[in-house]
């Protein structure tokens, strides 16, 4: 492995595969609050809709989602999409699909009593999610949304497979140019892993934040 | 959208081919990562540090680093180091390897779920090691997470596809091989599309109805 390698390839694929993951959850976070909210709502039509949307997406193969959006949306519906962004598209919608998921959950754990308060102080159903549920089931869902992220970080891998340059597709290169196939996937596998370790620690300090924003931080985790 | 019938109709035939593959190869996988996660998962409980931590490590790291890569790593190391697999033997390998970190936690999660009376009711009427692994322990705690179980399968049909990519001829791969021959690219790729959702989401509702039946 030479320094020529690091900075063509290695250090702006890493950069990629970063810029992928933070987009892609951006656009799956989104997605995961519309659709959880949707899954949760009081009309048939919404939550069917929100319902159709998440098994759809959870149901079909996160690569195949991506090849489709690359070679078929071009020819079928005449939309060039940018790699870069067909990607985000396809990472965002398939993990978004499973955030909804964990938004509903959240959602339901929140004790019916909070609701039933911000009904009787007349709040508006958009206060009442806004002001009561959510803040309350934010919490809930961070163990779950680490999880995910770390899935969403493993997935952005795929775009490789569709010549977007992200640090799997330098791995590649890379192989093709020393053929150190061991050492190139090595390393590539423990730059994955300070990535991910990075996110667990990052989302444990979020957690710690949003619990403690809504009162529900035990002492002994204060302690900690 | 342009969609052609007579298209779909000539790509069927490679669809259910391909079909075969995936579900053949995705049982294959589901059975390495079941064994090996009760071989990671009795590795975590032996009481000798020189084994729990290495394979603490082991399945931390292949749990948290992308599947895609460790199959390039497989299919490109392997035979360097003088193994010779087929491409789907590596497929499978690499599929339930990684797979089985996320079933030695589910299998984890099953043991410390078996009451302490169990292990003590075992040790009571003197039954070997083996015997109350075989005959207490696993049949309760692999009872209790069936659907967790089956759920990892789901995922890892859904994660089949990935094979195409080093050239094994699943769904995936014989839609590409089509659209690279034929320049027909929407249904081939469309019908593999459809396909995962219509297996998958019975599958999960079969898991779901069993969740039902064995926790409560």
């Amino acid at each position: 492995m030479t320094t020529g390698l690091w900075i063509h390839w290695f250090l702006p694929g890493i950069l990629i595969t970063l810029e992928l993951t933070v987009c892609g959850a951006a656009l799956a976070a989104v997605i995961a609050f519309i659709a959880g909210v949707g899954r949760s709502a009081r009309h048939p039509l919404v939550r069917f809709a929100a319902g159709l949307y998440v098994e759809v997406f959870r149901g079909t193969s996160a690569l195949v989602l991506m090849f489709w959006l690359f070679f078929v949306v071009p020819l079928a519906f005449h939309v060039q999409l940018l790699p870069m962004w067909a990607a985000v598209l396809a990472l965002g919608l398939s993990y978004g699909a499973y955030g909804a998921e964990v938004v509903r959950g959240a959602i339901a754990a929140v004790p019916a009593g909070q609701r039933e308060a911000a009904i009787a102080l007349s709040f508006t159903p958009a206060q009442q999610l806004r002001r009561v549920i959510l803040p309350q089931a934010l919490p809930e869902m961070i163990p779950s949304f680490t999880n995910l992220l770390i899935e969403l970080l493993k997935g952005t891998a795929l775009v490789s497979a569709v010549s977007v340059a992200d640090v799997s597709f330098a791995a590649q290169l890379a192989r093709l140019a020393t053929g150190e196939s061991l050492q190139i996937y090595a390393i590539v596998l423990l730059i994955y892993f300070v990535l991910a370790f990075a996110i667990t620690r990052g989302m444990r300090v979020l957690e710690l934040r949003t619990k403690a924003s809504v009162g529900q931080l035990s002492t002994m985790e204060i302690a900690r | 959208m342009t969609w052609s019938w007579d298209v779909a109709a000539a790509f069927l035939p490679e669809l259910l081919a391909g079909l075969r593959t995936t579900v053949v190869l995705t049982a294959l996988g589901a059975v390495v990562a079941f064994t090996l996660g009760l071989v990671w998962v009795l590795a975590l409980r032996s009481s000798s540090r020189c084994l729990r931590w290495p394979v603490a490590g082991f399945v931390e790291l292949v749990r948290n680093t992308p599947l895609l890569v460790q199959l390039f790593l497989f299919f490109y190391v392997l035979p360097s180091a003088g193994i010779q697999f087929s491409r789907s033997t590596t497929g499978v390998l690499a599929l339930g390897v990684h797979y089985s970190t996320y079933t030695a936690e589910v299998y984890r999660a099953g043991i410390e779920a078996v009451p302490a009376g169990q292990w003590e009711a075992a040790i009571a009427i003197g039954l070997s090691r083996t015997r109350t692994w075989l005959g207490v322990i696993l049949p309760q705690a692999i009872r209790r997470v069936l659907p967790a179980l089956g759920n990892y399968v789901i995922a890892m049909l859904k994660d089949s596809p990935l094979l195409a990519l080093i050239g094994v001829a699943d769904m995936l791969q014989h839609a590409r091989a089509h659209g690279a021959s034929t320049f027909q690219y929407v249904e081939p790729y469309t019908m593999v599309g459809i396909a995962f959702i219509v297996i998958s989401y019975p599958a999960a509702l079969l898991v779901r109805a069993l969740e039902r039946r064995l926790v409560y």
